[in-house]
């Protein structure tokens, strides 16, 4: 008899069910196999009905994000050997509307993202024909780390602060704000400060760090709230001292 | 599903968000912006499978290098199969949308004067892949993403799936599609339809592709009566992990990597590829072409020279004399993925590898506009096939193919959509058809019990036997009957789930649909293909036939579901059908300047 694992899978149908449940599945236990590869056996092998969303399988496209026992991971980079041989709980991310079984809402995030404007903004655009902005290794250290965020709502489920205040802007969205406005070719820093000085954007966060903790592309989203927030106070500052001569 | 019944109208509809959708769209805006842009994905766009792109993207801006060596490149490693207007303006256009890029905020790798880096890259004589680090997909994806969030005019379906086509009057008018969230069909008119939606990968059991991968438009498009073109040429990418098919990129071999076997010798020395050095040569070795490395590898097993594994033989790649800091600053999402998947440290370790199935040459054929036969359909990206690629795709050309022909292919269907307006009565009663048959096929059937995972394990099996990297007459008729077989078992999937909401396994049931579709097409133009041209190998016919095969198949479905193949000759415009030669500088300038 091959080695086998539990889980316990939350099971949520919002036509049916008025509260979610867990449902105990039997899977082979192979220490190859990472926590969305038993979730695709149950799918496959046991009961077709289990809906989550994935698709790489290589932790780059940001689908698969589910609290496994009570953290929140990338399932298809969370191995069964890391629990085995005690059962697994996968439920969906915490503090998102769920909308069936693991599969959570998450049209608040892609609002709040178009909000701060991820984009290169600037006075005048180069014309192609006149090559590159010039940017060296240094000025792309800068940035780098913040543009290497998966938006996959981790740090989201992480916060604590977004668990209470929903109007939270929230650490991805920030920490991809401040990925352009400290890319040497952008021009629009000013433009997202007035969107994220306002309550619900960076002041709410009283920095846990909890986000930059259960990152799994290491990009440090309270390093970006901080550094916002130092950067807006200096601004408000400036205004009290210059109010004729700021920005 | 829900009885409510509605319709959205729009100018021009993409289907699919990934790097061609998302260029397509705001390559629309910018030609006329009055016009209302849909882009309708299954997954939300930056989940897309442009995402998993690593290596880079090739487009000359270098001194010293020149768009014919970019255009002799693409067509010698296509085998000649590459139509060369298309290559030409391929060739032209890449840097500038690669600059377009640029200036839209892409992270890419910097010389350290500030100006832009360029990799070698396997089949390229000329170093002139751009990259960001070894996840220039994700960031060329998410810069898309981004960007096109700055205009207004593009209305997004996210996490919609699309059914079918509706054609009438001899043009495409519009879809119909399923709300995952609500589980509500719906029909979006539209009087152009870009399909922008991928290859079709995981018809093979091993394969470097996402799950969403299912040629869902390239069936959308067969099943319209549009053809698909050369579907027999399927990528190998040679260097795969096993069991989780997780690409390791090609860039591992351009800064200097090795193709080692079982006695940690540099097999590819013996298949015609030129004498190993110690550092990388460019159109040689390791840095040949894809199919001639993965057919190398194939003849080295039965030689008993692979390693064996668990998941089937593997070879080596060794990138330990690179060093940490090369590894670390050039190729850490390798290291990350061997750490985390592999459990294998690059730096001090071997990485098993063998060939796995990555991108489809083939695709709905498209002329250089990425406008189809069918009057408002048009396609973009590795979904389509203008052709470029030919038989054997080079490695860091599909992610400029998709920016180029995403920008060509929105700017004519923004003009086709100005010109034509008002779907006609008769859609919105085809939608109301297909809105049935998805009810009664699929949610309210009962009986018969075909799981859909036993269908597709059969079907992967079945094409992998038949019509891997090397392929008989034998084993492709048999792979055409088992296909058959299954298309018959198809018609008794029963899902275990009626729900409405998020019903993925209602969605899992048709992308196997279009899958069988797609799998019918490669078979078929493989079984016609009776000669050996990159990446389509028949031991009986192994060698290439220009008289009778200096052609693209074109695949059409019958009314009776049944196909023909037909053929198109290969546009030829300065570069006559040579020999490839790799690992020699025996291509005279001549040939390569295309006089």
């Amino acid at each position: 008899m091959a080695e086998t694992i539990q889980l316990e899978v939350t099971r949520y149908s919002p036509e049916h069910d008025a509260a979610p449940t867990f449902q105990r599945f039997e899977v082979p236990y192979r220490k190859d196999w990472v926590v969305l590869d038993a979730l695709n056996y149950i799918k496959d092998k046991l009961d077709g009905s289990l809906s989550y969303r994935w698709s790489c399988r290589m932790g780059i496209c940001g689908s698969c994000g589910m609290m496994v026992n009570g953290e929140p991971k990338l399932t298809c980079a969370t191995f069964l050997s890391s629990y085995a041989p005690d059962a697994v709980r996968v439920e969906p991310l915490r503090y998102f509307p769920v909308v069936r079984d693991l599969v959570v809402e998450m049209t608040d995030f892609m609002v709040k993202l178009q909000k701060v404007k991820p984009w290169i903004i600037r006075k005048e655009e180069k014309s192609i024909a006149d090559g590159e902005y010039l940017q060296t290794p240094q000025q792309l250290d800068v940035y780098k780390q913040f543009s290497m965020c998966i938006n996959c709502m981790l740090c989201y489920a992480a916060c604590p602060v977004y668990g209470l205040d929903p109007l939270f802007t929230g650490p991805a969205a920030i920490a991809l704000a401040q990925r352009y406005n400290i890319d040497s070719r952008d021009q629009g820093a000013k433009e997202r400060m007035d969107i994220l000085s306002q309550h619900e954007g960076i002041w709410a966060c009283t920095f846990v760090g909890e986000c930059t903790e259960v990152c799994p592309k290491h990009v440090d989203p309270a390093g970006a709230i901080q550094q916002y927030k130092l950067t807006a106070a200096k601004e408000w500052f400036k205004s009290l001292l210059m109010p004729w001569g700021a920005k | 599903m829900s009885d409510r019944f509605e319709t959205h109208q729009h100018d021009v509809l993409i289907v699919g968000g990934g790097g061609a959708g998302l260029r397509a769209a705001i390559a629309v805006c910018e030609a006329n912006p009055k016009l209302s842009v849909a882009v309708i994905s299954k997954v939300y766009p930056m989940r897309s499978h442009t995402v998993s792109a690593e290596g880079g993207a090739a487009g000359v801006i270098k001194p010293g290098d020149s768009l014919d060596e970019h255009a002799y490149d693409t067509i010698s490693g296509g085998d000649w199969l590459c139509d060369q207007d298309a290559v030409e303006a391929f060739v032209k256009e890449a840097p500038e949308e690669l600059l377009r890029l640029e200036h839209w905020g892409c992270p890419w790798s910097r010389e350290p004067d500030g100006h832009i880096a360029v990799r070698a890259f396997g089949g390229m004589k000329k170093m002139r892949t751009w990259f960001a680090a070894d996840k220039t997909g994700f960031h060329m994806l998410h810069t898309l993403f981004q960007t096109s969030l700055k205009y207004d005019t593009v209305i997004r379906y996210d996490e919609w799936f699309v059914t079918k086509l509706l054609v009438d009057d001899g043009r495409v008018q519009g879809a119909v599609a399923i709300e995952l969230m609500s589980g509500k069909i719906q029909a979006i008119t539209a009087n152009a339809i870009i399909l922008c939606t991928g290859g079709c990968g995981r018809v093979f059991p091993f394969t470097t592709n996402a799950n969403i991968k299912n040629g869902d438009g390239m069936a959308l498009a067969y099943r319209a009566g549009a053809p698909l073109k050369d579907m027999e040429f399927v990528q190998y990418h040679p260097t795969g992990l096993p069991f989780t098919g997780i690409l390791i990129t090609e860039a591992a071999r351009s800064e200097g990597g090795y193709m080692l076997n079982k006695d940690g010798y540099r097999y590819l020395q013996d298949y015609n590829l030129g004498k190993p050095q110690p550092k990388p040569v460019l159109r040689s070795m390791e840095l040949g072409p894809r199919d001639r490395l993965s057919q190398a590898f194939v003849m080295e097993m039965e030689k008993g020279r692979t390693i064996k594994g668990p998941y089937g033989d593997v070879v080596h790649l060794d990138l330990r004399h690179l060093g940490e800091k090369l590894i670390s600053t050039k190729l850490p999402f390798v290291r990350e993925l061997c750490l985390k998947y592999q459990n294998i440290d690059p730096i001090k370790e071997l990485i098993p590898v063998r060939p796995v199935v990555h991108y489809m040459m083939g695709g709905v054929h498209t002329d250089i506009n990425g406008a189809t036969p069918l009057p408002g359909l048009y396609a973009a990206g590795e979904v389509a096939c203008v052709s470029i690629n030919g038989a054997n795709r080079l490695g860091s050309n599909s992610l400029p193919e998709l920016l180029v022909f995403g920008a060509r292919v929105g700017r004519a269907a923004a003009e086709f959509a100005s010109k034509h307006t008002t779907p006609s009565a008769a859609i919105l009663a085809q939608a109301m058809d297909e809105s049935r048959r998805l009810r009664k096929q699929l949610l309210e059937k009962t009986g018969g019990g075909e799981r859909i995972a036993t269908i597709r394990d059969e079907m992967q099996k079945a094409i992998e036997n038949g019509a891997g990297i090397y392929r008989t007459g034998t084993s492709l008729v048999e792979t055409v009957t088992k296909l058959r077989e299954l298309q018959q078992r198809y018609r008794n999937t029963v899902l275990d789930d009626r729900g409405l909401t998020f019903n993925t396994e209602l969605i899992a049931a048709m992308e196997l649909g279009f899958m069988l579709d797609a799998a019918e097409a490669i078979v078929q133009c493989a079984l016609h293909r009776t000669e050996s041209r990159g990446a389509h190998q028949r031991t009986d016919f192994p060698k290439r036939d220009d008289e009778k095969f200096l052609a693209h198949s074109l695949v059409y479905r019958n009314a009776d579901g049944s196909s023909r193949v037909e053929y198109l000759p290969v546009k030829i415009t300065r570069w006559p059908p040579g020999e490839r030669v790799y690992g020699e500088p025996s291509q005279t300038k001549d040939a390569q300047a295309g006089r």
